[in-house]
């Protein structure tokens, strides 16, 4: 019934795992086994026409360059002409053996988890104060998703200035008498990784809280209308009701979390730059990528990465539908929709 | 049953949850959090927009404070140069072709989807849903010398094609159910009326969907907004910047006049932020299941 896109993803999760990408990209020419025998062709006809197009865009400009990638990742091939010097695992030999390699990894995972912990509580509980009918609160919401709005650019613009040694922050803090915390916070590896789950924190936690508001406000408000008159407390029927019936939705945000945490790179290639970042301790797997594929001309190498990339969101992903989402699929969600 | 419910639950749930349509003030405690959040949000902003009424003495002396006096010459220098313009042209040149694309292709594919039955419908499904885990920055490299090969690098068409490519999952996975929900009946008389499925496509499904069009258009349109790797690889003339592109490009060559760095981030700022004021019914409504198939 709803159509918004969370609640469309969870429903029709399933497919993603259960086919291959790239299963069938001529599926718009079905075999014609239809006994409707005069209609037949004009609706094929219509399926071409309709379909056709998107179909074209998006497999030449999604499928087909990552298949390419997977080809290119074979060889050393600074981009000129095709690709001859094949060395077959060779570019994955040295990725799996780089330590710099190695650390944007880990630098990921850091960021994969502390996303979950410091954002998903505090998204909660938000939320959770946010689900009343209570004066103010489409304006509250709305102050609460413009940094979701602002570009990447903008964010690691605004933060670099704010956060450099003779910056704002430190100038803060030593006005109002802190000033013993005083940080190099963008250049220390100690804290510079803290600095940016604070710009990630800041800049994703809207999604977060509107997604948990949109999950709240899919709970029928008969559950709560009956909660209350057989006298359940505002604090029971949040911890009986809204918490469990949000499960679904967390898990959505989680998954999402997830996959933009692995991927993350405008924000650390805006603030610290492709080279300072691996110094800083927050490269992560796409400055790599960057660093040394594009940048350093080595296209076959960075097409490797990509793919070591692509495998290891692939396999999580994989991996989370299979355990954590599918329990939504035959569960709350889908019983609720219908 | 919902009668007594309506007459009953109000008394017994005044103190803690109302659930009349009317709101009401909630409890202090409540906006006091919800304001001490708001502050965290907007406060890096606002210093972006303060920043650019200061000096660069005014930021060097108390990088925190506020402008003293109010200076006005480093947005008027920003408004006034071509730079700034032209990036603000080429950054609506992609969105607004890329939504127009992603919009109507996207809805052609999702009324296949929602109302043709034939063999392959689902595969076809899920290669588009497959694509939400295709990110770009896997596909960046081939990408960029796909675009390249094409002739089109340094050429926003050359944005703007990937972009849709990248923007249709989405806007499938969120159209189809939209159109799904269309009354089969109306479907039929048309039918009966002698309308084409076709004409059906393009006279009742374009115009009912309008509200999930809009949802996807929005997304199409931010994502195209903000976007920076793709225009990162793709274009290396300053004349063809979209502004994500011109704001890193300025600040790292005015690096050391900070007020202006800052003024001319928040002026960018600014087309988003009024885009997302005029459609954030339907940016947090869409989120929030305002719209309701």
């Amino acid at each position: 019934m709803s159509s918004t896109g969370v609640t469309a993803l969870s429903d029709q999760q399933p497919p993603v795992g259960t086919h291959k990408a790239g299963d069938d990209a001529r599926a718009s020419s079905p075999a014609g086994r239809r006994p409707r025998r005069k209609a037949d062709w004009r609706k094929r006809f219509e399926i071409t026409i309709l379909s056709g197009p998107a179909i074209i865009m998006f497999v030449a400009f999604v499928i087909f360059p990552v298949v390419l990638a997977a080809y290119y990742g074979f060889f050393r091939w600074k981009g000129y002409g095709a690709p001859t010097d094949f060395v077959g695992f060779g570019n994955y030999l040295i990725i799996f053996a780089d330590k710099a390699f190695h650390d944007a990894l880990m630098h990921n995972g850091i960021i994969v988890v502390l996303s979950l912990i410091l954002q998903g509580p505090v998204a909660i509980v938000l939320a959770l104060l946010l689900n009343q009918k209570i004066r103010g609160r489409t304006i509250i919401r709305v102050l609460i998703f413009v940094p979701y709005v602002i570009s990447e650019v903008i964010v690691g613009t605004g933060w670099s200035l704010m956060l450099q040694t003779s910056g704002a922050v430190n100038d803060l803090l030593q006005s109002i008498g802190l000033g013993a915390l005083r940080a190099d916070w963008l250049s220390d590896p100690n804290i510079a990784i803290w600095s940016l789950m604070v710009i990630i924190s800041w800049k994703y936690i809207g999604f977060a809280v509107i997604l948990f508001l949109a999950g709240m406000q899919s709970i029928p408000d008969e559950l709560f209308e009956a909660a209350a008159i057989d006298g359940a407390s505002y604090w029971q029927i949040q911890r009986r009701i809204t918490l469990p019936l949000l499960g679904p939705t967390v898990r959505i945000w989680a998954f999402l979390s997830i996959i933009g945490s692995l991927q993350l790179f405008d924000l650390v290639y805006i603030i610290w730059g492709q080279y300072v970042a691996a110094t800083a301790g927050t490269s992560t797997m796409a400055t790599y990528m960057v660093a040394n594929g594009r940048t350093s001309g080595n296209y076959g190498f960075g097409n490797a990465v990509a793919v070591v990339m692509f495998v290891i969101s692939l396999v999580i992903a994989l991996i989370y539908q299979r355990f954590v989402l599918r329990r939504d699929m035959a569960g709350a969600i889908t019983e609720r929709k219908k | 049953m919902t009668a007594t419910a309506l007459r009953t639950a109000p008394r017994r749930a005044r103190r803690s949850r109302p659930n009349r349509n009317g709101d009401r003030w909630g409890s202090p405690v409540t906006y006091f959090i919800a304001l001490v959040f708001i502050a965290a949000c907007l406060g890096p902003i606002l210093y972006i927009v303060l920043g650019g009424f200061r000096s660069n003495s005014q930021i060097s002396v108390s990088p925190a404070g506020l402008p003293n006096p109010w200076l006005f010459d480093n947005y008027l220098g920003v408004l006034t140069s071509t730079t700034f313009w032209q990036e603000i042209g080429n950054s609506l040149i992609v969105g607004v072709a890329t939504t127009a694309a992603v919009v109507f292709l996207g809805l052609m594919v999702s009324y296949v989807l929602a109302r043709y039955e034939f063999k392959g419908r689902g595969a076809m499904y899920s290669l588009f849903a497959a694509g939400l885990m295709f990110p770009l920055t896997v596909a960046i490299t081939p990408l960029y010398i796909l675009v390249k090969d094409l002739g089109l690098t340094n050429n926003l068409l050359g944005v703007i094609l990937p972009q849709i490519g990248f923007a249709l999952p989405t806007t499938v996975i969120i159209l189809v159910p939209f159109i799904k929900a269309i009354p089969v009946e109306l479907e039929e008389a048309a039918a009966l009326d002698g309308a084409s499925r076709l004409g059906f496509f393009f006279r009742m499904v374009m115009p009912l969907s309008i509200p999930g069009v809009v949802t996807t258009g929005i997304l199409a349109f931010i994502g195209s907004w903000n976007n920076y790797l793709l225009p990162l690889f793709l274009l290396n003339d300053q004349s063809t910047f979209t502004l994500p592109l011109g704001v890193q490009a300025f600040s790292s060559q005015y690096s050391v006049d900070t007020a202006k760095v800052l003024a001319f981030t928040s002026l960018s700022m600014i087309p988003a932020l009024v885009f997302f004021a005029l459609f954030q019914k339907r940016i947090v409504g869409g989120l929030t299941g305002a719209v309701k198939g």
